[in-house]
């Protein structure tokens, strides 16, 4: 028997949704599929490796093992929220904070849980926060470096790096 | 030049991966998709007796299913040996292997419509051990049936055995690896479509898009005109995605059957199955040495554990001796490696194929020599170290050498001298070195054709497209493609675009593998940029009337000497050229130079235009209760010729020091004796979280390799090489205990500790 569809309405990146899903898909395959919001990664679908992170009412969660049901009237932060501009995004790419990139979205809002409830997390605290984030291309280093940075307000290493260049704007000229 | 290559700082590349919008293969979404999965076997060795589909077929939602009969053609890796179906057709080689496959509405109806087909299984006597495929040919997993053997290399080189009895000190040692796997965290999918027209499109997470080119050819019968690849940027591969894999076939078989474009994605366990990864060694070593610390001699003799197919196995088997002798060398070097097939998942190459296993004893013996020499390690290696500007004594070209200076490095930044053996006990630091190639020139199909090639599309705008048939796995080499161009024309980094990996608009490139981007790719893109350039320079030279020599690039213009205020906008050079010759473009390719290798059969493989240096120093804390050993620091000195783009080139050490030191301490790729993974799953086959990693400290050395694109080598691979056996040293300096098998696990750890006491 097919499930029986259900509607659910909650808030993605600011913007009011209603979607139909099936009761037993996950907020992942919602996100992904039903929204199209493939910045969240899949690396397991079992809750294993924190590609799937995303933040539910401000917590980072694993959007793989949470049924899109229990989400109703909740407000979800995907990747697609983050600009370059981000002091935590430019931090990532000043510190060589992601190589394949295929973690970095999850990891990123892992990051931006922990940088809303500590200010200025300590590197021990970094580590713990994002155990559960695997990244198998950095050694991890540059990415708790990255939001130890971001968390003091730093974008390099020691503030040496220029922020990313404002896209121009331009005028045709004149014929 | 123009100022952009040797900046470190920001990467450059991640802020579109970061955010999303860059798309990875299982990112697209095709109109009419369906959604494929993979039947598999779960016997280790199994004739296929009977398969019925019709239920499956039945089922609402199901548009077609296909087994081994509807893709009979063979196909593999190396050409010499295709012993892969896409489907098993009559015999299934290990748990895992595809026997079926079928395209639905949705994951969940293929995969139901998976348990509904019927297949009746004669199970047949397996190899899982090792030890039962050399113990047991009768069982014949081998291309004759006679034998389980894959490969077998038996090369020497001097006279082993007079050097071994002349000399005052022979040691020996057996080794034991069981295997490792790559985990990238994004999995194996691939997506098929046939327009009206019959135009195969394959999008896949591969790092061979040429060969995948070829054998979809090959086993489809359609011909190459009508297949094109696109490999989308990869989440991570480490080499795990560089041969064609069932389900690449299979996608493109569904899709041409339902006319709808049909998407394949791995799950987790699945990973595990496919795997490809290191290959399971047993090795044991003989060396010698004189009483001043001359290497006299170096018998190797190593068994390998293939799994269920060839792969890459011809060439796993000759790296596992033809890469050893370099950065140390003996007076005198024989090897013996025998490649056995065995019905388990296939292994294949990952991160320093086929060469990390032998390295990590050779280099634990070396250790073992030093002490019993009354030497120090690193001037143990320093006393035997082979030259730049030299041949290898099997024969290979070595040209830019910075060993010793890596040695150097990391014996002054882990302070060496003064806390070596002097930490107490339980603590202790470790010394290994290593070289790798930077590029092979045995190019998988023998072929007088370029090994790299890039094309540049000028566009009036001030954009310059490269077009490259290299991957992008997330090692940079779009990005370094990118500054090579944006540095030769003087070019803002943000008007160069990179096309990449797609067999309809980019030339051929063999693959990232064998750690090849940078130098050969490299030396491509820098071909073509320079003749761009050449025509940037005498079109703004006609323009000012100034000889040509008079004319240079700086960033963002053309200037002349001595008349800086003439300054040529690129852009405006760009139009010049353009008005002057025509549409502006180039080609560029690379080939190894012919000669590379030893005048003997194999003596091709291994032999590179380029090798890099690595050396390492290791920290370890053992907890003589636990048996845990905590690895804290590590120095990891690398050889890359120039570092054109130090981030990424940090990043490749960071990251190769990280997976070594989790092969040294923890990983190990097990399969029960039913043939069944011990634990096909992240957490099970535990990899390293941020709680688990060592202080990396990469240093880098530049050597200025005369052949480089702008003196650069690989850094990719060979900086994993040394971090095992750094461990394992530091280990005996810190408890005296030797271990012979990885990973070092508590036990292991507790068990050696317990005999030390005994003994
Ligand atoms: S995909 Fe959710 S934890 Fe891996
Ligand atoms: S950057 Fe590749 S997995 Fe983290």
């Amino acid at each position: 028997m097919p499930e029986a569809l259900v509607t659910l309405s909650l808030r993605v990146n600011g913007d009011d949704v209603r979607v139909a899903v099936r009761p037993s898909q996950t907020l992942l395959e919602v996100l992904r599929v039903g929204l199209e919001l493939t910045g969240t990664k899949q690396g397991c679908d079992k809750g294993d490796c924190g590609a799937c992170t995303v933040l539910l009412d401000g917590e980072p969660v694993l959007a793989c093992l949470t049924l899109a049901v229990t989400c109703e009237g909740r407000v979800v932060q995907t990747v697609e929220s983050l600009t370059r501009e981000d002091p935590l995004v430019d931090a990532f790419d000043c510190h060589g904070a992601g190589q394949c990139g295929f973690c970095t979205p999850g990891m990123l809002m892992t990051a931006k849980g922990l940088l809303a409830k500590h200010g200025r997390p300590s590197r021990e605290t970094i580590k713990q926060a994002i155990s559960g984030n695997l990244c198998r291309c950095t050694g991890y280093g540059p990415i708790v470096e990255a939001i130890a940075a971001a968390g003091e307000g730093r974008r390099g290493k020691k503030d040496e790096e220029p922020l990313p260049a404002p896209l121009p704007s331009w005028e045709a000229p004149k014929p | 030049m123009s100022g952009l290559i040797g900046k470190a700082g920001r990467r450059g590349d991640l802020v579109q991966r970061a955010l999303g919008s860059t798309r990875f293969t299982d990112d697209l979404h095709l109109p009419r998709m369906l959604h494929g999965k993979t039947l598999r076997c779960p016997h280790p060795h199994a004739r296929i007796a009977r398969v019925d589909a019709s239920k499956a077929l039945a089922m609402p939602g199901v548009a077609a299913v296909i087994t081994g009969k509807d893709l009979p053609e063979r196909f593999g890796i190396i050409p010499w040996t295709p012993d892969e179906h896409p489907l098993a057709l009559e015999i299934a080689r290990f748990v895992g292997d595809g026997v079926a496959a079928v395209a639905a509405a949705d994951e969940r109806t293929a995969a139901k419509a998976c348990e509904a087909i019927e297949v009746v299984y004669e199970v047949l006597p397996s190899a899982v051990e090792l030890d039962t495929a050399i113990t047991k040919p009768e069982i014949g997993l081998g291309a004759k049936r006679q034998d389980n053997v894959s490969k077998a290399v038996d090369l020497a080189f001097g006279d082993v055995d007079a050097e071994l009895a002349a000399s005052e000190v022979v040691l020996e040692g057996d080794f034991h690896f069981e295997g490792t796997a790559h985990v990238p965290i994004e999995p194996h999918c691939a997506i098929a479509q046939v327009d009206a027209a019959g135009l195969l499109t394959v999008w896949s997470t591969t790092q061979v898009p040429h060969y995948l080119h070829r054998e979809l050819s090959r086993v489809l019968r359609l011909s190459p005109a009508r297949i094109r690849v696109i490999q989308p940027p990869l989440g991570g591969a480490f080499g795990g995605k560089s041969e064609p894999f069932g389900h690449e076939f299979t996608a493109a078989k569904l899709a041409m059957i339902t006319g709808r474009p049909v998407k394949f994605l791995m799950t987790r366990e699945e990973e595990f199955y496919l795997h490809r990864g290191r290959h399971p060694m047993r090795l044991s070593f003989k060396v010698g040495a004189r009483a001043d610390g001359t290497l006299t001699g170096i018998d190797a003799r190593t068994q390998i554990d293939g799994g269920a197919y060839s792969s890459f196995g011809l060439v796993t088997t000759y790296y596992s001796g033809q890469l050893l002798t370099l950065p140390t060398t003996a007076k005198s070097y024989r090897f013996s490696s025998t490649r056995y097939f065995t019905n388990k998942p296939p292994c294949g190459p990952k991160r320093g194929h086929g060469s990390v296993q032998p390295r990590f004893a050779f280099e634990v013996m070396l250790d073992r020599l030093a002490e019993r020499l009354k030497l120090d390690p690193i001037e143990l290696r320093r006393r035997n170290a082979v030259a730049a500007d030299s041949k290898t004594i099997n024969g290979m070209r070595v040209t830019s050498n910075g060993n010793l200076e890596c040695l150097a490095k990391v014996e002054a930044a882990s302070g060496w001298k003064e806390r070596r053996g002097k930490l107490g006990f339980g603590r202790g630091l470790g010394v290994a070195s290593s070289a790798y190639i930077s590029g092979t020139n045995y190019p998988i199909y023998p072929n007088e054709m370029a090994q790299s090639a890039v094309q540049l599309k000028v566009d009036r705008s001030g954009v310059v497209t490269v077009f490259n048939g290299a991957s992008e796995l997330g090692q940079g080499t779009d990005m370094l493609l990118a500054t090579i161009v944006a540095d030769e024309l003087g070019l803002p980094l943000d008007c160069v675009r990179v096309v990449s990996a797609d067999t309809d608009l980019c030339p051929v490139d063999l693959g990232a593998y064998s750690s090849r981007g940078t130098f050969m790719n490299g030396n491509a893109c820098l071909a073509a940029a320079r003749q761009v350039k050449a025509k940037l320079i005498a079109a703004v030279a006609a323009k000012l009337e100034v000889p040509e020599d008079a004319v240079f690039v700086t960033r963002g213009a053309l200037c002349v000497k001595g008349r800086e205020g003439d300054a040529v906008p690129v852009d405006e050079a760009i139009k010049l050229a353009e008005a002057r010759f025509g549409a502006l473009g180039a080609v560029g390719s690379y080939k190894t130079p012919p000669k590379l290798g030893g005048e003997y059969r194999g003596g091709t493989i291994g032999a590179s235009p380029a090798y890099s240096f690595s050396a390492h120093v290791a920290e370890v804390q053992v907890d003589v209760e636990t048996g845990v050993v905590d690895v804290v620091n590590v120095w990891c000195a690398h050889d890359c010729g120039k570092a054109l783009l130090p981030t990424q080139v940090i990043g490749q050490l960071d990251g190769s020091v990280y997976m070594g030191v989790a092969e040294a301490i923890f990983e190990e790729h097990l399969i029960s004796p039913s043939g069944l993974h011990r634990g096909p799953n992240l957490l099970d086959y535990r990899i390293p979280t941020s709680l688990d990693v060592p202080a990396i400290h990469s240093m880098i050395v530049e050597s200025m390799d005369p052949e480089g694109p702008l003196g650069a080598k690989e850094a990719g691979e060979g900086p994993l090489h040394s971090s095992i056996p750094a461990v394992a040293n530091a280990i005996y300096d810190a408890v005296g205990i030797r271990l012979s098998r990885l990973p070092f696990s508590p036990g292991r750890v507790l068990e050696a500790l317990q005999q030390r006491g005994r003994g």
